[in-house]
């Protein structure tokens, strides 16, 4: 009983992480069909952004979140207006890899260049540490706070891409470019905006999963698999797809640790396979948010 | 007129050649593989720092000849690779020695090639024990997983602790560990409640920690090379109340090395290691060369357990050099230096004659906060540790 309870808690607080970070690729996947390999070297960005802000300039917590989203989101919307513009839709999908896998190896090597190799960590404040019981399992108070982190993103989102002009907008841009310039939207604002959405998603899962993810300039390489499993298990561009796909998948990979732990992350590509054969497209496949 | 101009072009091409050839003799080569770039970076940072130090403390001549250090970057492991390396080392560059090797496939992979064309190679890290087995031109300067476990179980039985969890990375070093610490300690009459080999790509240990919980143990024996996944591991056995509830943390030192102690930070602290060296190390030569390290790079944030490894290495590769005269001969060079006995910055030193792998003092370290900065502090000393793994071991 005690197992299933912690496979529960510690699956979705994993799963929640995988999400934050995923949520943000799926948006600009599904929304601007545009495959950004250099989301997970956003994610890093951001967290050394907070690492620093946070050990070296003894900023607190919150602020060093808000700094890393903010300058993450301002240096990354030049590359917007000069790379990415010229690799939205899906009609080049080689440059687009090709782009953005190599605008990952380029901030790798300058955050090898400027932070060294060695481990950063994004201090947490005496709030979120110690521990939180909950019956019969204590979790840990960071993970509670991801998991309703969470769940404010997933809403959030929901609200904005659905109950909004913007969202509205986006949508028609998205569906009919030509159609929604012609209806006087302003579409490549609002690629703008969508990509600094995604951009911020990223920054602030990154930041938020540095105890989880720990950081390094190899993060970029290394979880991007984990991201793209999420999106491809999701279905681009879908929120509760991706909070779907998050979550089980995390459960999974945890479940597998508690009970089989040297069959390593077997359980996590059996489950991709599986849950791909049965939903090539993903659990919410056509859904534009 | 062409034919005048081709027999001057052709002298100035042979003087070029002798010329060259001229400055060349006097010179002997070393290869060193190691991983320059990519995640590990800070490993072949060390190896290159620590020969400069030994140069500039003694040296860069040894009987007239210049020792030059010829360094390729392998940045991760990559037995092909490694291979591929050694083999351009031998035959393009002419080295006459190899060294470095931080993963034990890379070192393992260049066996055939140092038989064949004998050559000592001297290994500065990788650490499963079987490595020198496989050819006897290896000689081995740093430790092995087996050194370090068999005093550190032998201590933990000490400390009245019956019922221990082993967590290990599902590798090769992690899986020596795991067995030199679980024979020994039960040999101790000791018991190994829970055996767990964690996937080495992990990133979330709190299911690992969830088990070992669950498994009654007083103490934990935890292995992980060192680098990101040591710092989601010590978090997570904090955070997870493992240590608020009064589980002992155990360990080789690759856990604690000193780079990570910044980002670690807390987490770190009271965690109880075994290892062949500290940045802190009382000694006046570990001050010396603590100091001069300092003075040519600025910092000492670097200096760690690999740093001594490749430190000496090299004095083992000077020691070569003299007893070859020069020439390269990878038997007579290893020959020499079996039994051989010195002291380093780490303390004394000997090649053992038969594993050709140093024998040496193991320290029993806590990691603990000290002048505002986490450091290694040595609390008891194991003298005379051999390769517990070595063949016999087994």
């Amino acid at each position: 009983m005690e197992t299933v309870f912690g496979i529960a808690v510690d699956g979705v607080a994993y799963g929640m992480i995988l999400f934050i970070i995923s949520v943000g690729l799926s948006v600009t996947l599904g929304l601007m069909r545009v495959v950004n390999l250099a989301h997970g070297a956003f994610a890093m960005a951001a967290g050394y952004v907070a690492s620093y802000a946070a050990q070296d300039m003894g900023l607190p917590y919150g602020l060093a979140l808000v700094a890393a989203v903010l300058l993450t989101v301002a240096a990354t919307l030049p590359l917007e207006k000069l790379l990415y513009r010229r690799i939205y839709g899906s009609a080049n999908e080689l440059a687009q890899v090709l782009l953005t896998i190599g605008l990952t190896f380029v901030i790798v090597a300058t955050i090898n260049y400027l932070f060294g190799p060695t481990l950063k960590r994004v201090p947490l404040p005496e709030m979120l540490t110690g521990t939180l019981n909950l019956g019969p399992k204590s979790i840990p108070i960071h993970r509670a706070f991801v998991i309703g982190m969470g769940a404010v993103t997933i809403l959030a989102l929901w609200w904005l891409l659905e109950r909004t002009s913007f969202g509205i907008r986006l949508r028609a841009a998205v569906d009919d470019p030509a159609m929604a310039a012609a209806l006087g939207i302003r579409t490549e604002r609002l690629y703008m905006a969508t990509f600094a959405l995604g951009t911020g998603l990223a920054a602030m899962g990154g930041v938020l999963g540095a105890e989880l993810l720990p950081l390094e300039p190899y993060y970029a390489i290394r979880y991007i698999v984990l991201f793209l499993a999420v999106v491809a298990v999701g279905g681009a561009g879908s929120i509760f797809g991706s909070a779907m796909a998050a979550l089980t998948l995390g459960v999974i990979d945890t479940a597998g640790k508690y009970l089989i732990p040297n069959f390593g992350e077997f359980f996590f590509y059996a489950a991709l396979i599986l849950i791909l054969f049965r939903w090539p497209h993903g659990f919410f496949q056509g859904r534009s948010a | 007129m062409s034919g005048t101009l081709r027999s001057t072009l052709l002298g100035a091409v042979f003087t070029i050649a002798l010329g060259t050839g001229a400055a060349w003799a006097g010179t002997i080569k070393v290869g060193v593989v190691a991983p320059f770039s990519g995640p590990f970076a800070t490993v072949g940072k060390t190896f290159k720092e620590a020969i400069e130090v030994y140069q500039a403390q003694h040296g860069k001549t040894v009987g007239g000849d210049t020792v030059e250090f010829i360094y390729k970057d392998l940045d991760q492991a990559n037995p092909a690779q490694s291979k591929a390396l050694a083999q351009e080392l031998i035959v393009k560059e002419k080295v006459g020695y190899l060294a470095g090797f931080f993963f034990t496939p890379d070192a393992l992979a260049v066996a055939p090639l140092i038989d064949e064309a004998n050559i000592p190679c001297v290994i500065f890290n990788a650490a499963t024990s079987a490595i020198t087995e496989k050819s006897p031109r290896y000689v081995r300067t740093s430790f092995t997983l087996w050194q370090n476990t068999v005093p550190l179980a032998q201590y933990v039985a000490k400390q009245g602790v019956t019922k221990v969890a082993t967590a290990v990375s599902d590798y090769g070093p992690g899986i020596d560990g795991e067995t030199a610490f679980k024979k020994t300690f039960e040999g101790e009459g000791g018991r190994v409640v829970d055996s767990i080999r964690m996937p080495l790509k992990s990133t979330d240990f709190a299911p690992f920690m969830q088990r070992i919980k669950d498994s009654g143990a007083q103490a934990i024996y935890a292995f992980l090379p060192a680098g990101p996944t040591t710092l989601a591991f010590a978090k997570a056995f904090n955070d997870t109340g493992l240590k608020a509830k009064g589980v002992k943390f155990y360990g080789p030192g690759d856990i604690t090395q000193e780079p990570d102690l910044p980002a670690l930070g807390d987490a770190a602290d009271g965690i109880v290691t075994t290892f062949n060296y500290s940045q802190v190390h009382d000694s006046d030569l570990n001050r010396a060369f603590v100091a001069k390290h300092k003075e040519l790079f600025g910092s000492t944030d670097t200096v760690t357990f690999t740093s001594v490894g490749a430190y000496d290495g090299t004095h083992v590769i000077y020691k070569m050099i003299e007893a070859t005269g020069g020439k390269s001969d990878g038997l007579k060079a290893v020959d020499a230096v079996k039994g051989m006995t010195w002291e380093s910055p780490r303390g004394p030193l000997k090649i053992d004659p038969e594993s050709r792998h140093v024998t040496q003092t193991i320290y029993l370290r806590v990691t603990e906060p000290k002048n505002g900065k986490l450091q290694n502090t040595e609390i008891a000393a194991f003298p005379n540790q051999p390769d517990y793994g070595f063949k016999a071991g087994k």
